[in-house]
């Protein structure tokens, strides 16, 4: 049994032109000690997914399918259930550090308060123990920090802080939201090295959501790309990394800056882009979500629905593609790996 | 909020204009109505008909009334019961209003909806006018004035806080307290009621001086504070048949309302500028 098992999450949000379907058919599975990427553009789902797992859905939001984690189902716990579950046993870090904080509160007074909520610690052991959580994770003078407040601080000590906050109570799981896009990357690369340490110190699973490809290679052990709301490949990352599978993951690979001559051809140094829009949710095609953007797309893909298959030499290597030879054969686009 | 006039100090605070001045009317009303429990220049109620419809002199600085009574005394003893009427309405009005209005935006769905079309429903009867049913139903008097415009004060702060709170609700800090297992009612109560302390501190201002405007003219109609207690509003009243013998007598009670109104509604407006300096207009 694994520490979280999720099968066939689908969420739907319903909006005023009709059903929005932000999550189709996910499913993995996580264990402890083991950290899982999800990758993919703006609006492919990535957080819907992680709010669902929460079960912190907007009003207008249902989900379906199954989500246990150490085999009990989090979607059969009552809201208030739901509450000691939250920040004590899935934590989440956010994008934002710099309004993730109550304004109006202390530091200390922020980070000791799951503690004292969900292990019953007095005030002075909260306390100390957010001296010693705020110092592993690397704020100076820890102990006068405790009453400063949010605007006090930069934007890389706030997500330290909150990143100190998700971990006061030794959560089993930890998702973080796109944790450093809003911070510089000088800060970006501490940030990381910090959560990969602490995921390793904990033994917690880690759920890092990114659509920096960067981060995710440096990161996690596994890897799920998303597309239009469903998992288009999933691996292990230096397997998805090698093959590139999917068209999609192709072509996200691509709009990579890359530093150097390798991307300057004939001159002139261009990003390569994926031509065409991400689908809208509300009216996805009934086949694959990414066929009228794929170069390779052929007869069969725009009908039918493309199966998860392994590939052929990895069973752990399971990719949704009708023409995965060709994928797997040749540059689906032009720059892809040169 | 609080930071940027907390870290100049109350030095700093002189730089908002509408807040001194508003200070200053208001707390110049305060004080009278607090002198006027000790001491008064003659007694408000004693009536003496021989020095009726005295002009303005030494004695008498604003004059005498239709009886004779001081008409200073009478508006000093008038603004206890603006006062009066002033923080009890609005603190029945902040008090079941902002409770309502937490409620609906922590809920959400149908509790908000019932809540919300209430208020519209409440809102739809103009103020004086429901005020006048209430006091019609309940019978005139001070307390049942007050309670009128209490009551008509909830819709007012339900939707003020409604409004607000949700747009508390939305923020990321809110998500991130909710992702560390708080519940609703706790997030309300640490989260969203001290992010929006400063709109309600702001709005009972306002309310306050529309109260005192509302019970001056409860009173004028006749249907808020009975005699002998004076009251601005009924001194208006008792005024209008003498406009043209002795217009003073119209003058100085019309000038003690719009003072504590202009004050109140400066002050309202500054209080705002000090606690939200976003929402300031170019100074």
């Amino acid at each position: 049994m694994s520490l979280l098992e999720v099968e066939n999450l689908t969420v739907t949000l319903a909006t005023s032109s009709g059903p929005a379907r932000a999550v189709r058919n996910l499913s993995f599975t996580l264990d402890r000690g083991q950290s899982l990427g999800i990758v993919g553009e703006s609006g492919c789902g990535k957080s819907m997914t992680s709010l669902a797992l929460m079960r912190l859905l907007p009003e207008n939001g249902v989900v379906e399918g199954r989500i246990e984690m150490d085999g009990e189902s989090l979607m059969a716990l009552s809201e208030e259930q739901m509450c000691g579950v939250r920040g004590n046993r899935i934590a989440m870090i956010f994008q934002e550090p710099m309004t993730s904080l109550n304004p109006l509160h202390t530091i200390g007074r922020q980070v000791t308060e799951p503690m004292i909520l969900h292990q019953g610690l007095s005030l002075i052991e909260a306390r100390a123990e957010a001296v010693r959580l705020l110092e592993r994770v690397g704020i100076a003078g820890a102990a006068r920090r405790l009453d400063a407040y949010p605007h006090q601080m930069s934007g890389g000590q706030r997500q330290r802080v909150m990143i100190a906050m998700a971990l006061s109570c030794k959560p089993d799981v930890l998702i973080a939201d796109e944790p450093t896009t809003a911070l510089d990357v000088t800060i970006q690369g501490q940030i990381l090295d910090l959560i990969a340490d602490l995921v390793e110190e904990t033994g917690m699973a880690l759920i890092l959501i990114s659509h920096d490809l960067g981060v995710i290679a440096e990161t996690v052990d596994r890897v799920m790309v998303m597309y239009g709301g469903a998992g288009v490949e999933t691996g292990p990352t230096g397997a998805v990394f090698e093959h590139l599978a999917h068209p999609y993951t192709q072509g996200l690979f691509a709009a990579v800056p890359k530093l150097g001559g390798g991307r300057v051809t004939g001159g002139r140094t261009r990003l390569a882009t994926i031509p065409g829009m991400v689908p809208e949710l509300i009216n996805l095609p009934a086949g694959c979500t990414f066929a009228d953007r794929c170069p390779i797309v052929g007869d069969g893909c725009a009908g039918t629905a493309p199966p998860v298959e392994a590939i052929a030499d990895d069973p752990d290597h399971r990719v949704a593609c009708l023409r995965l030879d060709e994928a797997l054969s040749g540059k689906v686009f032009a720059e892809a790996g040169s | 909020m609080m930071s940027d006039a907390a870290k100049k100090g109350w030095r700093g605070l002189l730089r908002y204009r509408n807040f001194v001045i508003g200070g200053m009317l208001t707390a110049w009303v305060i004080v009278t109505a607090l002198l006027s429990l000790v001491w008064t220049p003659h007694s408000a109620t004693v009536l003496a008909i021989k020095s009726r419809f005295q002009a303005p002199n030494w004695e008498h600085w604003l004059g005498t009334d239709h009886y004779g009574r001081d008409v200073l005394s009478m508006i000093m003893v008038g603004a206890q019961n603006s006062l009066v009427v002033g923080i009890v309405a609005v603190g029945i009005g902040v008090a079941i209003g902002v409770g309502f209005g937490l409620i609906a935006s922590a809920r959400r769905g149908w509790t908000e909806e019932l809540i919300m079309r209430l208020s519209d429903f409440t809102f739809a009867f103009p103020a004086i006018l429901s005020a006048i049913m209430i006091t019609a139903l309940l019978g005139a008097g001070a307390i049942n004035s007050i309670l009128a415009i209490g009551i008509f004060n909830i819709p007012t702060f339900a939707r003020l806080t409604r409004a607000s709170g949700n747009a508390i609700w939305s923020r990321e800090f809110v998500l991130a307290a909710r992702a560390a297992g708080k519940g609703r009612a706790r997030i309300t109560l640490e989260h969203v009621l001290p992010n929006i302390t400063s709109v309600i501190v702001v709005q009972a201002t306002i309310s306050f001086a529309i109260a005192i405007l509302a019970e001056a003219a409860l009173s004028y109609l006749g249907l808020g504070t009975q005699p002998p207690d004076p009251s601005w509003g009924r001194m208006l009243n008792d005024a209008q048949t003498f406009m043209f013998n002795a217009p003073h007598l119209a003058i100085f009670p019309g000038a003690a309302i719009l003072l504590s109104v202009l004050g109140l509604n400066l002050l309202g407006d500054g209080l705002r500028d000090v606690l939200d300096p976003r929402l300031t207009r170019g100074r």
